[in-house]
């Protein structure tokens, strides 16, 4: 997996991650990243094929609770911390007709 | 009684006989805030006369004689990244930096049954990510020891605040080390408890299979009284395991006989500072002097953890941070074009360099083409590096480690240098991989006078014993009781 992290994937990661990054930042996170990838090769020296990966340190499968109706927040309370709001609803920017 | 530094023991002893109230506790600390903050930056808040209010009622009800719960009339800072209904929730982020949530943490709930004081909001790095605390958006927080040196992070605030006789108690949380880094350099005693043992409902997710609430005190037993006032099951976090609540405080001051304590030939490498290696195997002489045995144990991949880490825990961070779209609650852009322009801009602007260096590490490592490589590849080492802690713990009660490779580096020191800075997490992000328990003491002083911590790290859901096991050191040595600011001619002194 060892390649240089250029300037383009980073815009183009940064794209993926709906990050707008600066000039600056652009060029420095293609240096750093590609650091930090280098670094991470090591995993590559060992074998894993036979490994089970383990995405959680505490084996939990299928936990339920009571399907009993709670209370949920009140409308109010839901748009308190909204950025843009009617009162009724989130307020975003058109979505039809471009993006 | 010297309040500011006083352990929740003694302060909760004093309220009982009468000779404290909790007024009288909060009062100090608010005077020990308004000296000291300015200079340490611990607190982003405090709301004194709230907490002087929640104060006056818990002694009133003291005095009519109504049944208190456990940490009645005790203060506690809380980490940034706990939600406290109405109170700013920032997690150190311009992101945030408006956020009332408007419901309270299981932690939160749990400490107000137990009529703890809510004292104020610590800094932090940014949404957690770091280990200095240079990465919050809104200030420094320096070391009371030398105020040229770093607190340690990501709950930098909370240790200097507990270190600084600000606050006796104090929750952070701990990803890879953020809550036992900034113990061991503030000199004061921090703990990670097992995964799944502390609801997370309400903690601000940064990696959700490693995230873990846990206390900062100023002895073993404080962190032991506050573990168990936020420990149990809440189906709210359905990784939280259904078990009783700890009963860690009770049975503390009862030392472990025949301890089997283990000893790890790869944690003596390259990079570890003499002064922590000395720490280190001046507390293993300790533990020998109280009659536990010493055994040389093995965690061969250890060397893997900080890759594999710093490929899981953005790869997570990079899926929760997602949810920062400025469309329910946190920043929006002034300006932008469309939609996907408003989310660009307001991350983009919302976010601070360390957030989206590690939010573009983890959306490169999930990326199509890239997934097998990096991020499945680093969960199939992380399960090595937990089947290592298992066998080692077949063998041994605890593990005794340093905490840091380093005492406390200086601000600025390495903060441009990330590799570096994700290097000095190596002894503690292995504990969050494999899920198990760690502490961080007081072990003792660098040549500087710097603090240096000991880590203890035991078997999932092993905190009594683990936490006895810290309490068997504290008693046999002096470490804890030395303060910043104090004649350095103690630091010698076991």
């Amino acid at each position: 997996m060892s390649r240089a992290f250029t300037r383009d994937d980073v815009a183009k990661v940064a794209s993926l991650a709906r990050l707008e990054l600066s000039e600056a930042e652009l060029d420095g996170y293609a240096s750093q990243l590609g650091r930090i990838l280098d670094y991470v090769e090591i995993l590559d020296t060992l074998d894993t094929e036979n490994v089970e990966p383990m995405a959680h340190a505490v084996a939990l499968a299928n936990v339920f609770r009571p399907d009993e109706p709670g209370t949920s927040l009140s409308r109010e309370e839901a748009l308190a911390n909204a950025p843009s709001s009617d009162g009724r609803y989130f307020l975003v920017p058109p979505i039809l007709g471009e993006v | 009684m010297d309040i500011s530094h006083a352990t929740a023991g003694d302060l909760l002893a004093g309220l009982d006989d009468g000779s404290l109230t909790s007024v009288a506790i909060v009062e100090s600390c608010l005077a020990r805030i308004a000296a000291e903050n300015e200079r340490i930056g611990a607190f982003l808040s405090v709301d004194g006369e709230n907490a002087l209010a929640q104060a006056a009622a818990i002694d009133r009800r003291r005095a009519a004689g109504e049944p208190l719960g456990p940490l009645a009339g005790l203060p506690v800072a809380i980490k940034d990244n706990l939600c406290a209904t109405g109170q700013l929730a920032t997690c150190a982020s311009r992101m945030l930096s408006n956020f009332r949530p408007p419901y309270d943490a299981h932690v939160i709930e749990r400490l107000k049954a137990a009529d703890a004081v809510l004292l104020g909001r610590t800094n932090m790095d940014e949404f957690a990510m770091g280990s200095s605390t240079e990465n919050s958006a809104f200030q420094l927080t320096r070391n009371p020891w030398n105020i040229e040196r770093s607190p340690g992070g990501s709950s930098g605030g909370s240790a200097a605040a507990v270190a600084s006789g600000m606050v006796p108690l104090a929750l952070g949380s701990d990803t890879g080390g953020s809550i036992r880094q900034p113990a061991a350099f503030c000199g004061v005693v921090g703990m990670k408890p097992t995964y799944g043992r502390v609801s997370r409902y309400g903690l601000v997710a940064f990696a959700s299979s490693l995230d873990q609430i846990g206390p900062f005190a100023n002895d073993v037993a404080g962190a032991a009284r506050l573990l168990d006032a936020i420990a149990g099951h809440d189906p709210r976090d359905a990784t939280c395991v259904n078990r009783p609540a700890t009963e860690c405080a009770r049975r503390l001051d009862e030392p472990l006989s025949g301890l089997k304590v283990g000893v790890v030939a790869e944690h003596f490498i390259r990079g570890l500072h003499p002064d922590v290696r000395s720490a280190v195997e001046t507390a293993l002489d300790v533990y020998r002097d109280l009659g536990a045995e010493v055994i040389d144990i093995h965690l061969p991949h250890s060397k893997y953890g900080v890759a594999a880490y710093y490929l899981v825990a953005p790869s997570e961070a990079s899926s929760n941070l997602a949810r920062y779209d400025g469309v329910h609650y946190g920043h929006r852009a002034a300006k932008f074009e469309n939609l996907l322009d408003m989310y660009s801009r307001t991350r983009g602007e919302g976010f601070g360099p360390e957030v989206k260096r590690r939010i573009m590490l983890g959306t490169y490592a999930l990326s199509a083409g890239y997934y097998d490589a990096y991020y499945l590849k680093a969960l199939k080492v992380r399960r090595l590096i937990h089947d290592d802690y298992a066998a080692a713990f077949a063998q041994v009660d605890v593990i005794a480690a340093p905490v840091a490779p380093t005492p406390p580096f200086k601000i600025g020191e390495l903060i441009d240098d990330p590799l570096a800075m994700y290097l000095s997490d190596v002894y503690t992000l292995g504990a969050n991989l494999a899920g198990i328990p760690g502490i961080s003491i007081p072990a003792g002083f660098s040549r500087d006078g710097l603090p240096i911590g000991l880590q203890l790290l035991g078997p999932a859901f092993s905190e009594e014993r683990l936490l006895r096991a810290a309490r068997m050191f504290e008693q046999a040595t002096e470490w804890r009781r030395r303060r910043p600011g104090d004649e350095p001619s103690m630091t010698r002194r076991r």
